[in-house]
């Protein structure tokens, strides 16, 4: 089989020395972790390299020996470097050698044990330790749901990156440090640390202790008694805004929990919500600072009862085009005066109330607009909230509408079987025949009759209110759309692979490089990234979606019986 | 290194160009044919006729600046995303299999399938809008099922050579992949 050696690419130009890493008996790989430079005493090397085994539960051993000469081969140093294989008993014991300043390198084993004399080929792979070290390797996604023949199927490649990732303590030592052993690896001139980084790291302690803090209050008050009374309580569900908020102060409990995230994915979902609130809250706080300049919030105070009187001028409009002849059709006359002043006084009603609440809409409005500072999100809830209660009357419109046309279909279904007959067996849940008595046709069929010319009326209305209604709803349901968006964007993943792409890999590439006859295969092993698409896959954030309940088909036969439609549906909300 | 001419599916001329890094190691690369300067300015003068014609209707010079943009933009992303300039396959024994495509603005996309996960490499008919043709591809093994396939990697669909091209990338493809079954194992 053809032996394939790993080897890193920062030791290319290490001097002589021997190699340690780690052999994957089932792949023959070696993969190369740091060169050993001479002088040192062979009993050392061993002691360290069972030390370092012990923590990292790798297993470190010497692979073979690295000649960097600058003249040519030396008879007695490749027979001392073969006498090394002796010391360090190890199978096959591997020797690469560089001679002058070529790029073409040989290498070749002892085999002691071997009973195959025919020379096997050798692959060298050359990677970038640090990149390799630090990347996270994804398996593709339909694999990652199936665990249960992980175990046998862990592919070459990430036992290579499981590897170097594991080692990370092999590479604290740097050059500079006074210990028995001299090793060459990627940090090996100086062990890389960011103040910034360590100062964050220190002043983050405190900062989750305080954040734990006020958030154990804040939830505390939300779940005392005296918000959970009934009319309260239910308030508090019909509005989206708490429902962010209650989102938004989870998402704070994960930061700010004191665990250290153990795996890489727990890690990435916990950058990934501070990013996010971080971003949320900076457009929250620009787009308070463009409201609160020049007095804009003002300016929307004053114009909001305008329009909602203009709202209720075009539903009154649109209510005496309905009592008249609307569309040619013609309407049964006394119905038609009914609901249209039955309407328009509710029309009437809610203007009052609104200019009632005139004098007070503008400071409530600043008050309100202040709680933009909690995000953007936030103020975009607060604004679906703010349609959602000046259409109110819209939406009790579409329910009383919808109730009378609910009755009217039901009465006729029922009415119809009595004209023909039958009856509906509520024991059996079938129709079944039924004989009546004449006075019972006589008066059945009159109501049959009553019911069915005033249907067109109406049906009329129903209409209406019921496009008004799915106007509104099809608006706040951008709104929220765009809500979710902002929340489950997952906005460090996407950043990461942009400015880090090998952070992120989907998988690896090879380039060949020059070749020469006699000299081993020399590939370049790179980092393969993973594509944007799979990057906000695999990391999105979970929300509290809203999703349509109904499918297109259940939900026309709703709005043709009459039933009343709650679009949205949030989880964890019962179901009616 | 050698290089052959065929020709692909739809009679154009595409170049193979093989080889040999080490013996178990081979590169084979499918040249498509590149952008005709004659369709490309056929196309742009079409578009910005049209445009003019609009304008000429309109009396708006928006119609004129959105047209240069668009043919822009267009051009742009043609180049990255959809044209195709050279599809390769790096067959690598013991290591696995890269298929890489280029597009002419020098983008290059790869995969790597690891040669635990090849099952094998066959050449498979299709049909193709009117035709039939041949392909080639690459079977994945089923981690759970030894007999089984769990995925199809299509390849050189872009260029689509035609079967006399096939049959020698396979023939290549085969010599190495054959080494895998007669090596020894390691103990």
């Amino acid at each position: 089989m053809v032996l394939k050696v790993f080897f890193p690419s920062c030791c290319s130009s290490a001097e002589s020395g021997i190699l340690i890493g780690h052999w994957i008996s089932e792949q023959n790989s070696a993969v190369i972790l740091a060169v050993v430079h001479f002088p040192f005493i062979p009993v050392q090397v061993k002691q360290y390299l069972s030390e370092v085994q012990r923590v990292t539960k790798v297993s470190v051993s010497v692979l073979g020996s690295w000649s960097n000469s600058k003249q040519e081969k030396e008879e007695n140093l490749s027979e001392f470097l073969e006498d090394l294989g002796t010391i360090f008993s190890h199978e096959p014991w591997i020797q690469i050698s560089k001679e002058g300043g070529s790029k073409f390198w040989s290498c070749s084993t002892l085999q002691k044990h071997s009973n195959n004399p025919k020379e096997e080929e050798i692959i060298l792979v050359y990677y970038d330790q640090r990149k390799v070290m630090l990347s996270h390797l994804h398996p593709p996604l339909d694999t990652a749901t199936s665990t249960d023949h992980k175990a046998d199927d862990a592919s070459k490649l990430s036992a290579v990156f499981d590897t170097v990732a594991k080692s990370k303590i092999l590479f604290m030592t740097d050059r500079y440090d006074d210990g028995p052993i001299k090793l060459t690896h990627w940090q090996s001139d100086g062990v890389e640390a960011s103040i910034i980084v360590e100062l964050m790291k220190q002043a983050s302690v405190p900062a989750c202790m305080l954040l734990t803090f006020l958030l154990s209050l804040i939830s505390g008050i939300c779940r005392s008694r005296v918000l959970k009374f009934w009319p309260l309580s239910f308030l508090w569900s019909k509005l989206s805004t708490c429902e962010q908020l209650g989102h938004r102060l989870q998402h704070l409990q994960v930061i700010s929990s004191n665990k250290k995230a153990q795996t890489q994915t727990q890690l990435m979902r916990k950058a990934n919500i501070f990013v996010s609130l971080l971003i949320d809250v900076a457009l929250g706080i620009l787009l308070m600072s463009w409201l609160y300049r020049k007095n804009r919030i003002g300016h929307l105070a004053d114009t909001l009862i305008p329009m909602a009187d203009h709202v209720a001028e075009e539903l009154q409009d649109l209510l005496q085009w309905l009592m008249g002849a609307p569309a040619g059709l013609k309407m049964n006359r006394a119905l038609d005066q009914v609901l249209g002043r039955f309407f328009l006084y509710h029309i009437h009603l809610w203007i009052s109330y609104i200019h009632l609440m005139s004098p007070f809409i503008e400071m409530i409005l600043w008050y309100v607009g202040l709680s933009a500072c909690l995000g953007l999100t936030v103020a975009l809830c607060i604004l679906s909230d703010i349609i959602a209660l000046l259409t109110f009357h819209i939406y009790c419109f579409y329910v009383y509408g919808a109730r009378l046309y609910c009755l009217k279909i039901y009465g006729l279904s029922s009415l119809w079987r009595l004209f023909r007959g039958k009856k509906w067996n509520v024991l059996r849940q079938r129709v079944d025949s039924c004989s009546y008595d004449l006075d019972q046709l006589f008066i059945g069929t009159l109501l049959f009759t009553i019911l069915l010319f005033l249907l067109p009326t109406t049906a009329l209305y129903y209409l209406v209110f019921t496009l008004l209604r799915l106007l509104v709803v099809i608006v706040q349901g951008l709104i929220h759309l765009l809500v979710d968006l902002i929340d489950s964007l997952p906005l460090y993943s996407i950043i990461l692979r942009l400015c880090r792409s090998y952070r992120l890999a989907a998988g690896v590439k090879f380039r060949v490089l020059e070749q020469q006859v006699g000299k081993p295969l020399r590939l370049l092993m790179q980092i393969n990234p993973l594509s944007y698409g799979s990057v906000v896959q695999t990391y999105r954030l979970p929300t509290y979606s809203c999703y349509p309940k109904d499918s297109w088909t259940s939900l026309c036969k709703k709005l043709f019986l009459g039933e009343l439609i709650y679009p949205w549906k949030h989880k964890g909300e019962k179901q009616d | 290194m050698e290089e052959r001419r065929y020709r692909s599916a739809s009679g154009a001329l595409i170049v193979l160009r093989r080889r040999q890094h080490s013996a178990s190691c081979r590169e084979l690369a499918v040249r498509c044919p590149r952008l005709q300067l004659r369709s490309l300015s056929a196309v742009t003068s079409a578009v910005w006729l049209a445009a003019y014609g609009l304008f000429v209707l309109s009396e708006n010079s928006m119609v004129l600046s959105a047209a240069i943009f668009i043919t822009l933009i267009g051009l742009i992303i043609y180049l990255h995303f959809v044209k195709i300039d050279q599809e390769s396959l790096l067959v690598i024994g013991s290591l696995g299999i890269q298929v890489t495509s280029s597009y002419a603005s020098g983008k290059e996309s790869t995969t790597f399938i690891e040669m635990g996960q090849v099952k094998d490499v066959v050449i498979n008919e299709a049909i193709h809008m009117q035709k039939v043709i041949y392909y080639l591809c690459i079977l994945l093994q089923d981690p759970g099922d030894p007999q089984g396939v769990s995925a199809v990697v299509p390849l050189f669909q872009s260029s689509k050579p035609r079967l006399d091209c096939l049959i020698e990338v396979y023939k290549s493809c085969q010599e190495i992949l054959e080494q895998r079954k007669t090596a020894p194992q390691s103990s």
